[in-house]
């Protein structure tokens, strides 16, 4: 501990290396965004917890749910089967985007990931790329995987004209964004790793249950059914029953219609929601350190 | 050169300080050691050297660089060796060393990094099969792959047997003769002792000493004990002239059986360092 004072004098901080690089290097983050979404995606597909518990409940509850209820509704060319084709798309959705994230960043966090992460020079925004561009990927496997069982035994048709695939697209991408957000935020929630799946697995089942997944619109009482439209599954739902069960089953709808401005707004409005949660709430510190 | 310079650091949690006016100058190519018992901030003070954690007060220079302020390119220049990698299962260790290698601008080439740890028989192994002692030279491995000009090792061996932390004091020792500066913490004494070319005790958020191995807590000059056995049994003397002492001794009681001369150990300071902060 001796002279420290001369010893910094005598090194003017102008002699040292530069160590300032700019603070934003976009094609840094893509190329390692995309580099992490590869690792990120082998992860998930290794991880056989996540298969089981995150990948197959959309398509376990499919098969369950629509071989037992297959009834058709009255006046109408469309079983029961068919909305629980369409709904537990939502289902799927949910589950590799928010379930999925919830459970696992939590873990990641828990078990020391992140902050090993964030002590390496990777920009933060390649790891987020990361997640998103895994989700991404393991929900369009998911989707195919959905409809190839609800078109083979289901009756579910592939929408047939360009209008409807487009308005599956922009459903299945916002859902999928706003989904992806709440995950993320909601991996914030539990204090340990253990108790992640717990915490985050109670609302995605209660939502399934109210939002007309588990249980077709038409059966869930209208009060519940426009408690569960304050949260995102209900529209997500709602706006892929307009791509499968066409037109005439919109009567069906509590409002007689499939409503998809609004299901556009609130998916869009929960996105940036959860976007700006992520910002506020995000941490790269585990529970444990003071 | 200072590869740290720390003047008055700061930190509070709450109510609690853990950290009370530290000041630390850590040359380069140096191997430094923080020891103290836990609570004792010294986990804290290495974060905010990291860059992980703000402090509240102090000066801190890392690589010339304040690490509260620092950005991507000042983390390509450290490596931190974290406690347990368990956080990715899944991968192999060729996997997810690779995968690092990837994030920093001049990594060093994973399979000899790999093979410096010696995990090169378990490159392909997954992490969940690793045992704690191959988990931690991953941790290593993760640390180092950047090529880094200072490298924080957090309580590197705790949880490993003998053997695995004789290997793993070899491979630091590897790091340090290749020009790595070295923060340490541990509390570990004899790990200190041979690793570090100085250190520090820290104790309630002060360093209540600072040296090298040898001269730490006035180690050198200390004195000594003298112990026989004499008539009534075991007997002590403390003495800064052992040599006169033995002589007297033998003068007034010619050969005596159960004589030692001994120097206060490291962890004799120790104990006393931190056992007087703690009264």
């Amino acid at each position: 501990m001796s002279e420290p004072a001369t010893l910094t004098a005598a090194q003017p901080s102008s002699s040292r290396p530069p160590a300032r690089m700019p603070r934003v290097e976009p094609a840094r983050a893509l190329r390692l965004g995309l580099v992490r979404t590869a690792l990120e995606t082998r992860m998930f597909f290794r991880e056989r917890d996540q298969i089981a518990f995150v990948f197959s409940i959309a398509v376990v509850m499919l098969i369950i749910l629509a071989s037992i209820f297959t009834t058709r509704y009255n006046g109408l060319d469309v079983t029961v089967s068919q909305v629980y084709a369409a709904g537990l798309i939502g289902t799927g959705i949910m589950a590799v985007s928010f379930q999925n994230l919830g459970i696992a960043i939590a873990v990641e966090r828990d078990l020391g990931g992140l902050r090993r992460l964030a002590a390496t020079p990777m920009p933060p925004s390649a790891y987020f790329i990361g997640k998103v561009g895994s989700v991404f990927v393991v929900a369009v496997i998911q989707i195919a995987i959905l409809l190839g069982i609800g078109v083979a035994f289901y009756d579910l048709d592939l929408p047939s004209t360009i209008g409807t695939w487009f308005t599956f697209t922009w459903v299945f991408v916002l859902g999928l964004a706003a989904m992806t957000m709440l995950g993320i935020a909601a991996s914030s929630v539990p204090r340990s790793a253990r108790s992640a799946t717990a915490v985050i697995t109670l609302p995605f089942v209660v939502l399934q249950f109210i939002s007309g997944a588990f249980i077709p619109h038409t059966d869930v009482p209208d009060w519940l059914l426009n408690a569960s439209g304050i949260f995102p599954l209900k529209w997500l739902c709602q706006g892929m029953r307009s791509v499968f069960l066409g037109p005439e089953a919109a009567v069906l709808e509590v409002t007689g219609s499939y409503e998809l401005g609004k299901v556009a707004l609130v998916l869009a409005a929960w996105m940036i929601g959860g976007l700006a949660l992520c910002l506020l709430t995000f941490r790269w510190r585990d529970n444990h350190t003071k | 050169m200072t590869a740290v310079r720390v003047r008055g650091l700061q930190k509070r949690y709450g109510k609690t300080t853990a950290v009370d006016g530290i000041d630390l100058d850590i040359q380069r190519g140096e191997v430094f050691g923080l020891l103290g018992p836990n609570g004792a901030g010294k986990t804290t003070t290495v974060e905010i050297l990291e860059g992980y954690r703000d402090r509240d007060g102090g000066e801190v220079e890392v690589l010339g660089v304040d690490p509260g302020r620092a950005h991507n390119s000042w983390r390509d220049r450290i490596g931190v060796v974290w406690q347990s990698t368990a956080d990715a299962p899944e991968l192999s260790v060729a996997e997810i060393t690779r995968n690092f290698a990837q994030y920093y601008q001049h990594p060093r080439d994973p399979e000899q990094v790999i093979d410096q740890v010696g995990l090169t028989e378990h490159a392909g192994k997954k992490v969940y099969h690793l045992s704690g002692g191959q988990r931690r030279r991953l941790d290593v491995a993760l640390g180092i792959i950047g090529d880094p000009e200072l490298l924080f090792l957090d309580e590197p061996t705790t949880g490993l047997d003998p053997e695995a932390r004789r290997k793993f004091a070899d491979l630091i020792l590897g790091l340090a003769q290749e020009g790595t500066t070295i923060l340490l913490t541990s509390h570990y004494l004899d790990e200190v002792e041979t690793l570090a070319d100085r250190l520090a005790v820290i104790a309630r958020g002060v360093i209540v000493a600072e040296g090298t191995p040898k001269t730490l807590g006035g180690r050198a000059t200390a004195v000594s004990t003298v112990q026989w056995i004499g008539e009534d049994g075991l007997q002590t003397l403390d003495t800064a002239t052992p040599a006169k002492a033995v002589a007297d001794l033998y003068a007034a009681h010619g050969e005596i059986t159960g004589l030692t001369v001994s120097r206060p150990t490291l962890e004799d300071v120790y104990i006393k360092l931190i056992g007087a902060e703690n009264e």
